[in-house]
C-alpha cells in the first residue's frame, strides 16, 4: 500500500502537513512531498480538498523474497501498565515457535510508564522487546498501535506477528495486517511451524465452533494471526535470561482522528469474564432476577466470575458485558458450571471449549448435557443453595 | 447525513452440520439470513437517519442470491442496496473481501458513516470492517454500544472493551462496527415488504467498481484454507445419580480432586 501525491493536483495549501500525525508530509519545490516516515494511515487523504493525496494498494501478490522475513513476534498487551495474561500466553507459545524453527522471539511493548515492565517480557521468554512508551500512547488507539506496529514491522520484517484476540487485539490487527498487504487468521486456538519453511499452520474454529479450518499464509509476509485467550500455556519465568530491550521513539505531531475521552470499568468486583479461570453461568431456567443472585453467590464463594445466556441478558438479570455466545463473548476457562442453561446452540458455541464442564438442569434430555463432563438433573434452585453451602464448607 | 451499513448473508450457524465422512460442511438445506450482528448495524443507521436526515445504503458482496439480504434490509426501511457480484470475487479472504468491497464504497462515494456488526457468526472474525476501513483510510472504532453524539464532524460514542467501555471521539467520516447492546432491530414495516418486493437491486462486478481482479477472491487472498475437519469430541461424560445431596457432593469431591476449586 502507498499514499503518493497527485502533483499537478496540489494547491499547496498545506493542510496535509499540520492534519498528518507523524510529521511525515513536508513541503517541497511547493508541492506537498510524503517523507519515509508516513504510516499509510490515510489521514491526508482525508483532509485534502483538492483530492491530490491518493492511497493505492500493490497486488497482493507474492511478497518478493519470503527469506528476507525472519522471527517471531508478539504483541505485548498490557492494561494500566501490567503484562497483560494472555501476552504471557503469546510469549509461551512464541517461543516454541521460535525454537522450533530456530529464530529469535521479539515482543512490541506499547503504553505509558511501561518501561519498566520490558524485562519481565525477557524473563517470559523475549530475546527482544521493542518498547514504546510516551504519554500519549497511555489510552489504547487504533491509529497509533496500529502505526507503531506497522513501522517496526516494515523496518525489521518479522516472518510471524501474533496478538491476543482480545478487545484490543482483534480491533487494531487487522489495521496492521491491511496495512502490511497481509493475512490475518482470527482466533487461533492451536499453532504449529514448518521448521523448513516457515509456514505456520493456523488452526480456528468457525461456523460457531461446528468446524475447525486449518489456515495458511503461504506467499506473504508477515505471517498474522491472533490467539484466543486461556487456550495456549503461558510462559515459565526465569529472571535470569537475558535480552535486549530497545526504546521505540514515538513522535505524534498534529491531531489523532480518534481520542479516548474516558475509560470507564464497569464490571465492579465480578472479573472479566474472558480472564477468568472459573465461570458460573445462569440461563432463564433461573426464573428472575432474584434468583440469578444464587449464581452471583457461587461465583463469590468459588472465586469465579459469572456469565448469562442471552436469554438471561434479554430478560435484564444482568449486563451484557456478561452474556457468553455467539452475539457475547467467548470463554474458555477450567471451570464451567451452566446452571439453568438449556444449551443453545448459539450458547454452546461461546463455552465449549471450557476444559470441564458442569450443568445442572432439571430436563434430562437438554442438549447443554452433550458437552457436560458432569451432570446434574434437578431444580437450580434446589441445587445451588446446596453446593453454595457444600463449597463454602470445604474452603472454610 | 449519509451512511452505508455492510451487510453479509450468513448460513444460520444453528444449523450447520458437519458431514463425519468426507468432513465437509453441509450447508444444503441450511437457511441462509442477514448476519445478525448486521441487524444492529441497521437499525442504528435508520435512527440516524430519522435524527439527521440523508441516505442509507446498504452493500454487501456475496453470489446473487445474496440479493435476498438486501431484500430484507430495505424492507426495514433501508434507501438504496448494492450487491458486489462476480464469479471473480468468489473464495474472497477477509484481505480480498475489504477490497472488493472498499472499492465498492469508492464507487458510491459520498458518505459521512460507515456502520458494520461486530462480526459476521459464519466466520467470526471481525476483520472486514477495520481492513476496510483501512483500505479506504478512514478511521475505525471497534464495538460500539452507544453513539452519544454527531456534531461538527466528529462522533462521540462508547465503545464496549473488556473491562467496561470507552468514551471515544472520532473524527467523520469513519467506520464503525456495532455490538447487539446499541439497540433493539425493528421488524419490517408492510410498506418496507412492499418496497422490498418491487426492489431491483443494483449489482456490480469487478469490473464496475474498477476492482483488479488479481487482487479479489480466491487469486487475491493472502490467506488459504488448507484443511477443514470436525472438532475434537468431548472427552467422556457424567450424569450423576443418587440423591440430590449425594449428587452434588460428588461433584464438589471431583472438582476438588482435579484442583478445580
Amino acid at each position: 500500500m502507498s499514499v503518493r501525491v497527485v502533483s499537478d493536483k496540489c494547491e499547496c495549501c498545506e493542510t496535509c502537513v499540520s492534519a498528518c500525525p507523524f510529521g511525515a508530509i513536508e513541503m517541497q519545490d511547493g508541492k506537498a512531498f510524503i517523507t519515509e516516515a508516513c504510516t499509510m494511515c490515510g489521514a491526508c487523504v482525508e483532509v485534502c480538498e483538492f483530492k491530490a493525496i491518493e492511497k493505492t494498494m500493490e497486488a497482493a501478490g507474492p511478497a518478493a523474497d519470503l527469506s528476507a522475513y525472519r522471527g517471531v513476534w508478539v504483541f505485548a498487551e498490557q492494561h494500566k501498565g501490567d503484562v497483560a495474561s494472555v501476552a504471557l500466553e503469546l510469549l509461551g507459545e512464541g517461543r516454541k515457535l521460535a525454537d522450533k524453527r530456530k529464530t529469535r522471539l521479539s515482543a512490541v511493548f506499547i503504553g505509558h510508564g511501561v518501561k519498566d515492565k520490558a524485562k519481565e517480557l525477557i524473563a517470559c521468554g523475549a530475546d527482544i522487546v521493542y518498547v514504546a512508551d510516551d504519554p500519549a500512547l497511555r489510552d489504547f488507539n487504533d491509529d497509533s498501535y496500529a502505526a507503531i506496529l506497522t513501522t517496526l514491522a516494515s523496518q525489521h520484517k518479522p516472518e510471524i506477528i501474533l496478538a491476543g484476540a482480545t478487545a484490543i487485539g482483534r480491533s487494531f490487527f487487522p489495521k496492521v495486517a491491511s496495512s502490511l498487504n497481509t493475512g490475518l487468521t482470527a482466533d487461533c486456538t492451536v499453532l504449529d511451524i514448518d521448521a523448513e519453511t516457515g509456514n505456520l499452520h493456523q488452526t480456528r474454529p468457525a461456523f460457531g465452533g461446528n468446524i475447525m479450518a486449518t489456515i495458511e499464509t503461504p506467499n506473504h509476509r508477515p505471517q498474522m494471526a491472533t490467539v484466543r485467550h486461556k487456550v495456549m500455556k503461558p510462559a515459565v519465568r526465569d529472571a535470569s535470561r537475558t535480552g535486549e530491550i530497545i526504546e521505540i521513539r514515538y513522535t505524534q505531531s498534529g491531531e489523532l482522528r480518534t481520542r479516548v475521552v474516558k475509560t470507564v470499568e464497569e464490571l465492579g468486583e465480578t472479573v472479566n469474564i474472558c480472564e477468568a479461570d472459573i465461570i458460573v453461568a445462569g440461563g432463564r431456567g433461573l426464573g428472575s432476577a432474584k434468583n440469578f443472585a444464587l449464581i452471583e453467590e457461587l461465583a463469590k464463594a468459588l472465586g469465579g466470575a459469572v456469565a448469562a445466556t442471552r436469554g438471561a441478558v434479554d430478560e435484564g438479570w444482568v449486563p451484557y458485558p456478561h452474556q457468553v455466545g455467539q452475539t457475547g463473548k467467548t470463554v474458555c476457562p477450567k471451570l464451567y458450571i451452566a446452571c439453568g442453561i438449556s444449551g443453545a446452540i448459539q450458547h454452546i458455541a461461546g463455552m465449549q471449549s471450557s476444559d470441564v464442564i458442569v450443568a445442572i438442569n432439571k430436563d434430562p434430555d437438554a442438549p447443554i448435557f452433550n458437552v457436560a463432563t458432569y451432570g446434574i438433573v434437578g431444580d437450580v434452585h434446589e441445587v445451588l443453595p446446596i453446593m453454595i453451602k457444600k463449597v463454602r464448607e470445604m474452603r472454610g | 447525513m449519509n451512511i452505508i451499513v455492510l451487510v453479509k448473508q450468513v448460513p444460520d450457524t444453528s444449523e450447520v452440520k458437519i458431514n463425519r465422512e468426507t468432513n465437509t460442511l453441509v450447508r444444503d438445506g441450511v437457511p441462509s439470513i442477514v448476519n445478525p450482528y448486521d441487524l444492529y448495524a441497521i437499525e442504528e443507521a435508520l435512527r440516524l437517519r430519522e435524527q439527521h436526515g440523508g441516505k442509507v445504503t446498504a452493500v454487501t458482496m456475496g453470489p446473487p442470491q445474496a440479493a435476498e439480504a438486501l431484500k430484507e434490509v430495505v424492507s426495514l426501511g433501508v434507501d438504496d442496496a448494492v450487491l458486489l457480484s462476480d464469479r471473480a470475487f468468489a473464495g474472497a479472504d477477509t484481505w480480498a473481501t475489504s477490497y472488493a468491497v472498499s472499492q465498492g464504497i469508492r464507487k458510491i462515494g459520498d458518505y459521512d458513516l460507515i456502520i458494520a456488526g461486530k462480526q459476521a457468526i459464519d466466520g467470526d472474525t471481525a476483520q472486514v470492517g477495520p481492513e476496510t476501513a483501512d483500505m479506504l483510510g478512514v478511521p475505525f472504532v471497534a464495538y460500539i454500544r452507544k453513539i452519544e453524539r454527531i456534531e461538527g464532524g466528529k462522533m462521540t460514542a462508547e465503545r464496549l472493551m473488556d473491562e467496561g467501555y470507552d468514551v471515544v471521539e472520532t473524527s467523520l467520516p469513519a467506520l464503525i462496527t456495532v455490538v447487539k447492546e446499541i439497540n433493539q432491530p425493528r421488524l419490517p414495516s408492510l410498506k418496507g415488504k412492499m418496497k422490498a418486493k418491487g426492489l431491483k437491486v443494483t449489482s456490480w462486478n469487478a469490473k464496475d467498481i474498477g476492482a483488479d481482479e488479481d487482487k479479489c477472491g480466491l487469486k487475491g487472498s493472502p490467506t488459504k484454507v488448507v484443511k477443514i475437519f470436525p472438532p475434537a469430541p468431548r472427552g467422556k461424560r457424567e450424569i450423576l445419580t443418587g440423591s440430590m445431596e449425594e449428587q452434588i457432593t460428588a461433584v464438589v469431591g471431583k472438582l476438588k480432586e482435579q484442583s478445580l476449586i
